[in-house]
């Protein structure tokens, strides 16, 4: 075996394995919101979080904006709070924006939809660190089903 | 009963002996100023020794491992209406569980059966007893850079394991099954982060390719110099390294995705 | 005489429970060839590899050019190693080089030399051995003599002072045993080297050795030039330089007695 051969194969299969690095790494990866220099961070409190997971998507009208950073439990109010990491690049929410806790299909993962409220000149844009006051929680699928045969039983 | 007691010590000693040996050759191979720059290409014949003649085998695994997953896959979440989460499976369970441990495992038998073989018969034929009479150090110059050769070429093999894999799944899943393309790929983005499932999983084929390579050296360079003896550590190799192998596979998988 | 290049002396050396060598001592003078006979199984090999430094003796001494191998470091041992060179019973060539690598091989460990400086250098070796056809060859394709004449060609490859030889004639046909006597004798002579040669074959050993020692039973039973030793009056080193079948050693192996054993089995 020559040596130009043998450096031409293990670089051909270097090369090859930087390829698959590559493809798992843009193509199959989620390389995320990055860092906190990129994001800023928006709390809210829920009276059931239902299935939400930290890392669940924040979705406006459907397009990825944030990730659930971190979920914890008030320890006065004893209500869920969520910690928001929404992408830098959306900065503009107003105050009056309200967070509703999502299913995507009927068995699918739960996400936090972001329903931007209206802008005038009492109504300062969320900063860093801001609540999110108007919130909806999960749909827990028991509570819909005890309601659905309370209300039969009243008719 | 006395006699199972006393063999279970003389075992436990044997390997607790085995063990320290490898230590010692690991240690004798690696301290000291490494030489890669004069022996360089002793390190590039050994990446191709190790390396690209296991790319075949890892390849064709990789892309049948891939189909059969997404074959399986999309039968059951097609009950549940799920196919869309074809591509999440196949991606997470090969970059988390099947890549890392099925390259080991293929590796185990390909490479370090041949590493095993080629250093016991090196021992047989007392090629490393007259190296060392010719003042040079057989653990520098014949188990150093085969040991860089595995720890460095595992990776990369589990690398492309992973990814022709998941190539293989979008054959069988979009392909031929027809799930939605776009699906296949955002579904998969969605579900496998870069730290947590790719990072852990080249960290899990870099502790196997370490495992496994130092089994693989070690069984050669203590074996019997027969050909009874090589062909037992040969065999032993394979076994060794499987099982230790799935041992590890078990300690990293609860570090990293048990807590 | 001057200062033996290698003095060996009370050297003794343990396997397990078995004594190998009890309280043994040898000299190597200087540009000589010097043998050490003895029946298989009493590790002559042993011997090469104890003065090599691969293995460690329990007690005694081992000088070579003044220096104790066994308490060497291993720096100083490495040091010494390249003053002396083994031939292996089996040649052990790299077999995954080819001829002409395998003599380079130790020039381009242990030097910085050009490339067509070795090369020179490894011609010069290979003709010296009778191979410089065959530099092309990779070891499989060698017959048996001629494998060990280009291990021969690799280990005098940087001039060393000292060249062991562990069996040199064993499993040769007598032309190629006769072309290893003849390279022995004149390296050692042109080159001014000095030569151990370990070996059971009589009739070659005494054709070429300046000084013979016989070893036997964990000791030197005789010593001194072939002459010599001919005249030797212990039975033992005439029973092995005639190679009768019993004597001083027998010829069963030590066993329980014959009779016993036989009624026995018939019980």
């Amino acid at each position: 075996m020559t040596s130009r051969k043998l450096e031409l194969l293990v670089g051909f299969f270097v090369a090859l394995a930087i390829a698959a690095l590559l493809l798992l790494a843009l193509k199959v990866a989620n390389t995320g919101v990055a860092g906190s220099d990129q994001s800023y961070q928006l709390l809210a409190k829920f009276e059931n979080i239902g299935g939400l997971k930290a890392r669940s998507p924040v979705k406006v009208g459907g397009v990825v904006v944030g990730r659930v950073a971190s979920i914890q439990l008030d320890p006065e109010s004893f209500q869920p709070v969520v910690t928001l990491d929404i992408n830098s690049s959306y900065s503009n929410f107003p105050e009056t924006s309200s967070l509703a806790i999502l299913t995507s299909g009927l068995l699918g993962e739960q996400y936090i939809g972001l329903q931007p409220g209206f802008v005038d000149e009492n109504v300062e844009i969320l900063k860093n660190g801001d609540y999110i006051e108007d919130t909806k929680s999960a749909i827990v699928l028991e509570e819909l089903i005890g309601q659905f045969l309370f209300n039969r039983g009243n008719q | 009963m006395l006699n199972q007691i006393q063999q279970l010590g003389a075992n436990t000693l044997g390997t607790l002996q085995g063990l320290g040996r490898a230590t010692l050759m690991l240690f004798g191979a690696l301290w000291g100023r490494p030489r890669p720059l004069k022996n360089w290409h002793l390190y590039l014949k050994q990446i191709y020794v190790v390396g690209v003649l296991s790319l075949l085998i890892i390849l064709v695994s990789g892309l049948f491992i891939g189909m059969v997953l997404a074959l399986q896959g999309y039968t059951v979440l097609a009950k549940f209406g799920a196919e869309q989460m074809l591509g999440p499976l196949v991606a997470l369970s090969l970059l988390r569980e099947l890549g890392p441990v099925v390259t080991a495992l293929l590796f185990a038998g390909r490479a370090g059966s041949a590493l095993t073989a080629e250093i016991g018969l090196m021992k047989a034929t007392e090629q490393l007893s007259s190296m060392e009479m010719m003042a040079v150090d057989p653990l520098r110059r014949v188990i150093a850079p085969r040991f860089w050769a595995g720890v460095i070429s595992m990776p990369l093999l589990a690398l492309i394991f992973n990814a022709v894999g998941i190539l293989g799944g979008h054959l069988v899943g979009v392909d031929w099954l027809g799930v939605d393309a776009g699906g296949y790929w955002s579904a998969m983005q969605a579900n496998v982060d870069f730290q947590q499932d790719v990072v852990n999983g080249v960290i899990k084929s870099i502790v196997f390719a370490f495992v496994v390579t130092v089994i693989a050296l070690h069984k050669g360079f203590d074996a019997v110099p027969t050909s009874e003896g090589i062909s037992q550590a040969t065999t032993q190799t394979v076994v060794t390294a499987s099982l230790a192998v799935l041992g590890f596979d078990f300690v990293l998988t609860a570090v990293m995705f048990g807590g | 005489m001057d200062k033996p290049l290698v003095d060996i002396q009370h050297l003794t050396f343990r396997r397990g429970d078995r004594v190998i060598y009890d309280d043994m001592s040898m000299q190597f003078q200087r540009g000589k060839v010097t043998a050490i006979m003895g029946p298989s199984g009493i590790g002559k090999t042993t011997l090469l590899r104890l003065i090599g430094g691969q293995l460690k003796p329990d007690s005694g001494q081992i000088l070579f050019e003044g220096a104790d191998i066994p308490t060497l470091s291993r720096q100083d041992l490495y040091q010494a190693r390249k003053k002396m060179s083994m031939l292996f019973q089996s040649g052990a060539l790299f077999t995954e080089m080819s001829v002409f690598d395998n003599v380079a091989f130790p020039i381009r460990e242990h030097t910085r030399l050009p490339e067509a400086i070795i090369r020179t250098m490894v011609l010069m070796k290979l003709e010296a051995v009778g191979l410089r056809g065959a530099r092309d060859l990779m070891p499989a394709e060698l017959s048996g003599g001629m494998a060990r004449r280009a291990a021969l060609a690799r280990a005098i490859a940087l001039d060393p002072q000292l060249i062991m030889y562990d069996e040199p004639f064993a499993g040769q046909d007598p032309i190629s045993m006769g072309v290893i006597v003849r390279l022995i004798r004149s390296l050692n002579d042109a080159l001014g080297l000095t030569s151990i040669v370990v070996s059971h074959d009589v009739a070659e050993v005494m054709s070429i050795a300046d000084y013979v020692y016989v070893v036997a039973e964990r000791r030197v039973i005789g010593h001194g030039s072939p002459e010599q030793l001919r005249q030797h009056e212990s039975p033992l080193v005439q029973q092995f330089l005639q190679g009768q079948a019993d004597g001083p050693v027998p010829f069963h192996f030590k066993a329980a007695d014959y009779a016993t054993e036989l009624m026995e089995l018939s019980r």
